[in-house]
């Protein structure tokens, strides 16, 4: 076989992108925002919600929940007309996809990036959700199958976008349309972790010369009758029916599951110099990621979070930073007893007592849990934590969890200085991933 | 990849495939032509205007995946968590002796345990809420492979799930090559699917792109004047990717080994305008990674859509890069169908079988070759020759391209 | 159905979460935890899922946790039945 390495001298061919740069020194900042939640749409909305302590949770209203165990959710108030979505794309798409390309909308005149800075074929696509287009398909099914009555359903009945809703990767599509990206382009699907994992997988693409801007965040839009029932039967989910508002109780003793949520946030990646070059402005920067799996259960965590600890770990590394450096640790805090510990415990291993001053908050108490999404809202919110110098409270906080005996902010945000944040994600699959955005400096920086 | 000695090397294949359970099944009825199209028997699709398919119909998932395991997984996962088993073995890795924290496991997913999640959708709406299983939560989700693989196996490292249809396999496997050069040393990686339930084919029905001929040789003729869509299928494969290095310690024995990958994403369709794609680019920017020029290249595996105009796009893609008729084309997917999540891990596993044994398997059923895609396609018997460097191309429905370089060890 | 007795619950069980690798179900099984015997909190939550609509008698959340056992569930499940 020939493994010699010459280069060939037809190489750079008209019309292809320059020879990628090397990796060392590709460093990736966040210029854009978008986020389309429970409780207000749009970045604004969204971060006065947090800020207020506001809990958007509420009795479902996407369906009649009468007979379901948890009959509650954080819903978005979101109507695809009113946000620019043709009739057609109302038509073709699914919720998920409508809350992803209206938050993509959003992040893209936000950046304000252009053509000639990052041209299409440079600019990536990474998409993360869980269950994807779950509220088509159940809808169509109902159609096809006359109300469950046909397991051989009936494909007279069929709409031209029903495959779209069986593959995810459909999502991707529409948000690559919407920016125009013509680069690398996937749908991330890990389950609860898959809104930090593709924000991870764009940071890579950048990282490694695939890419110079990454469209990257998650949607989902799980508040449909098999969604809610599935989570009914595992009992994951909070039967507080007569209180949602304060439903979403994350470290909290009175807790008794989570309040599945719905929404969606993408955020502009871009490489640094590529943004300092057309002066835009920076949010903030990622400075480390990493995953690790508990290889023990689909659902269940064991108590010492270990998994979660090393991914913690690597990325400190990645950073060059120390536990002490971190200003605010955003939990995946889902607010079932299980996962409050398991991650309590993980950050008293990885930070050791820095564990104990460092602030941690979960947003789900606010916006519920909306699986796939909240993993790329909650580093929307990271970054605006950053920019703002405030982190957001865990709502509902009033009894704290004796085994949870860290500073959960609770109920009220809090105004510190914010320039090293840590965000982690937990999921079905035993997923654990770990994320660290840090304020950016225009000049130098602790790690390359 | 500049230093070939730093290039990931693939250790063991695991294939679950319409015409062959196991690696030497399947690669003995590929190169002598043997189809796994056939009449749909998962149930009864009479009433379908699509009724053949690529079934495994050897599958039992009684003597692959223990009981307690099977009844909260899907098909689709029976088949991954089989293919993963095999591949494993074949590659001579005990993961328990392996460090946890360096294996990983990265699947591409495309539409679910659809099966699992028709039966429970059906006990929702016509039993009610508290009839729906709890093991909906897990089985159906697209992560469930890649999660059940590495709980099985007990690896910690970083785990993924990519969607991009079709062109999943590679990008799985290219997030792999990733994943090694940040410290895991082990990753499982590739890809099946199985949604040959009545839901899912009549969501893939949608799409107006499969075959409805009944002759499950006329059915799916990628390339050919008589092409009328493609034939869907179930099953594909799973690869062991290791850091060289750690393959060399333990004396494991590849089969080739990444040279170069690339993916892009086509532009937007506009009504009245014909589709652009970025396919060439594609090619074009995999071979540059593999510092490979076009003449290096031995055969090139295609994606064959089966339906004229896509097929046309890809020839043209493929002639754009290497100059008409100027290399070996061939797609054995024909003997398939397409697995969607699993079609391009299995022409990755087969082009790695093409070069252990220098031979180019067939594009079985074409017989009028169209005259619109310039292509060398070879055709109806394997092509005996030093297969070095190949070249697999894969396309996912709604944009994706793919392209990857594997190279001998 | 006037009693429930271990061998309905072996079916329950079997025919719901599957049969374990390691152990032989049709021995002396009554005293051995799910977890001994190989399933998991999602196994035993789905095997009362099943005895609640076989039998049609409610199964508090509370109740479940405290099944520890085939015999326990069994017990439990014939309290309700002649209550």
């Amino acid at each position: 076989m020939n493994t010699t390495t010459t280069r060939p001298a037809t190489r750079h061919r008209p019309g292809t992108p320059r020879p990628r740069p090397t990796r060392r020194g590709r460093r990736v900042v966040i210029t854009g925002i978008g986020v389309t939640a429970p409780g207000g749409i749009g970045t604004p909305a969204f971060w006065d919600l947090l800020t207020a302590g506001r809990t958007a949770t509420r009795t479902i209203t996407l369906f009649d929940p009468t007979g379901f165990r948890s009959r509650i959710a954080a819903e978005c108030d979101y109507d695809p007309t009113t946000h620019g979505l043709t009739p057609q794309q109302i038509r073709r798409m699914d919720r998920a996809a409508q809350l992803g390309v209206t938050a993509a909308r959003e992040a893209l005149t936000d950046s304000g990036i252009t053509h000639d800075a990052i041209p299409p074929e440079r600019r990536a696509t990474t998409i993360g959700s869980a269950v994807g287009c779950t509220m088509g398909l159940e809808q169509e099914y109902l159609v096809l199958s006359d109300r469950g009555r046909h397991w051989l359903v009936d494909p007279d009945y069929r709409v031209p976008q029903l495959y779209g809703y069986m593959a995810p990767s459909t999502i991707a599509t529409e948000i690559a349309w919407t920016a125009d990206a013509q680069g690398p382009a996937a749908l991330i699907s890990t389950g609860c972790t898959a809104g930090l994992d593709a924000i991870g997988h764009g940071y890579q693409l950048i990282r490694d010369g695939s890419a110079d801007a990454a469209i990257a965040g998650a949607t989902d839009a799980p508040i449909s009758p098999i969604t809610v029932a599935c989570f009914d039967a595992i009992k994951a989910t909070s039967p507080a029916n007569d209180d949602p508002q304060h439903a979403s109780r994350p470290f909290d003793l009175d807790r008794n599951g989570f309040v599945l949520g719905e929404g969606a946030a993408i955020l502009i990646l871009e490489e640094r110099t590529t943004a300092l070059r057309r002066d835009a402005h920076i949010y903030a920067e990622i400075a480390g990621f990493a995953t690790r799996s508990n290889a023990y259960h689909m659902t269940g965590l064991k108590p010492d979070g270990r998994e979660m600890a090393e991914a913690i770990r690597t990325t400190l590394h990645q950073a060059r930073l120390d536990p002490a450096d971190i200003h605010y640790i955003n939990a995946h805090g889902s607010g079932t007893r299980q996962n409050d510990r398991h991650e309590t415990a993980a950050f008293k291993d990885a930070l050791g007592h820095h564990a104990y001053t460092t602030p941690v908050s979960s947003i789900k108490s606010m916006i519920g849990h909306s699986l796939g999404a909240i993993g790329s809202i909650e580093a929307a919110a990271c970054a605006l934590a950053i920019t703002h110098n405030v982190i957001p409270p865990t709502a509902n906080l009033t009894t704290p969890d004796p085994e949870c005996d860290l500073d959960y902010v609770p109920r009220t945000a809090r105004t510190a200085t914010v320039d090293t944040v840590l965000t982690v994600g937990s999921g079905f699959g035993g997923f654990q991933t770990a994320m660290l955005l840090t304020r950016h400096h225009h000049r130098g920086g602790h790690h390359d | 990849m500049t230093d070939p000695t730093r290039r990931p090397l693939i250790t063991g294949i695991g294939i679950t495939a319409p015409n062959g359970l196991g690696t030497q099944a399947y690669w003995s009825a590929t190169l002598d032509g043997k189809s796994g199209l056939g009449r749909i028997t998962r149930f009864d699709a009479d009433r379908y205007p699509v009724r053949i398919a690529g079934e495994v119909t050897e599958f039992d998932d009684t003597e692959h995946v223990p009981s307690r395991l099977a009844v909260q997984t899907d098909h689709w996962t029976h088949l991954g968590l089989t293919a993963a088993d095999m591949a494993l073995r074949d590659a001579g890795i005990d993961p328990a002796a392996h460090p946890e924290y360096q294996m990983a496991v990265v699947t591409a997913s495309s539409s679910g345990g659809t099966e699992f999640g028709q039966r429970e959708i059906e006990k929702l709406w016509t039993r009610g809420p508290s009839y729906v299983g709890v093991y909906q939560s897990i089985a159906w989700f697209y992560a469930a492979t890649t999660g059940q693989i590495s709980i099985r196996h007990g690896m910690r490292g970083p785990c993924g799930v990519i969607c991009t249809e079709q062109a999943g396999g590679l990008d799985a496997a290219a997030h792999a090559r990733r994943l090694l050069t940040t410290g895991t040393t082990m990753v499982v990686t590739g890809g099946t699917d199985a949604s040959l339930c009545p839901y899912g084919l009549v969501a893939q029905l949608s799409t107006g792109l499969l075959s409805t001929r009944d002759d499950p040789e006329r059915a799916y003729l990628p390339f050919d004047t008589d092409a009328c869509g493609y034939v869907p299928g179930e099953g594909g494969a799973m690869l062991i990717l290791e850091h060289p290095a750690t393959a060399r310690a333990r004396d494991a024995h590849p089969y080739g080994a990444i040279a170069g990958y690339a993916a892009t994403f086509d532009p937007r369709p506009h009504p009245g305008h014909p589709p652009t794609t970025n396919l060439h680019r594609t090619i074009t920017l995999a071979l540059d990674d593999a510092r490979t020029t076009p003449d290096q290249i031995d055969v090139v595996f295609a994606d064959a859509h089966g339906h004229p105009a896509h097929d046309r796009a890809e020839a043209q893609a493929i002639t754009t890069v290497f100059g008409p008729h100027a290399v070996p084309v061939t797609a054995p997917k024909t003997m398939t169908g397409r697995l969607y999540a699993g079609g391009a891990a299995l022409d990755l596993a087969t082009a790695l079988l093409a070069i252990r044994d220098g031979v180019i398997p067939p594009t079985t059923g074409v017989r009028a070759a169209d005259p619109a895609c310039e292509i060398d396609l070879v055709r109806a018997t394997p092509r005996d020759g030093p297969v070095r460097n190949a070249l697999i191309i894969a396309r996912g429905h709604g944009g994706f391209n793919a392209a990857m370089v594997v190279t001998t060890p | 159905m006037t009693t429930f007795t271990l061998d309905d619950m072996r079916q329950i069980m079997t025919g719901c979460a599957g049969v374990p690798d390691s152990v032989d179900l049709t021995g002396d099984i009554g005293d051995l935890t799910f977890t001994d015997l190989g399933y998991d909190s999602l196994a035993v939550l789905e095997m009362a899922a099943r005895i609640q609509q076989r039998l049609d008698i409610p199964i508090p959340d509370d109740a479940v946790g405290e099944m520890k056992t085939p015999q326990a569930a069994v017990d439990y499940v014939n309290r309700r039945l002649t209550g």
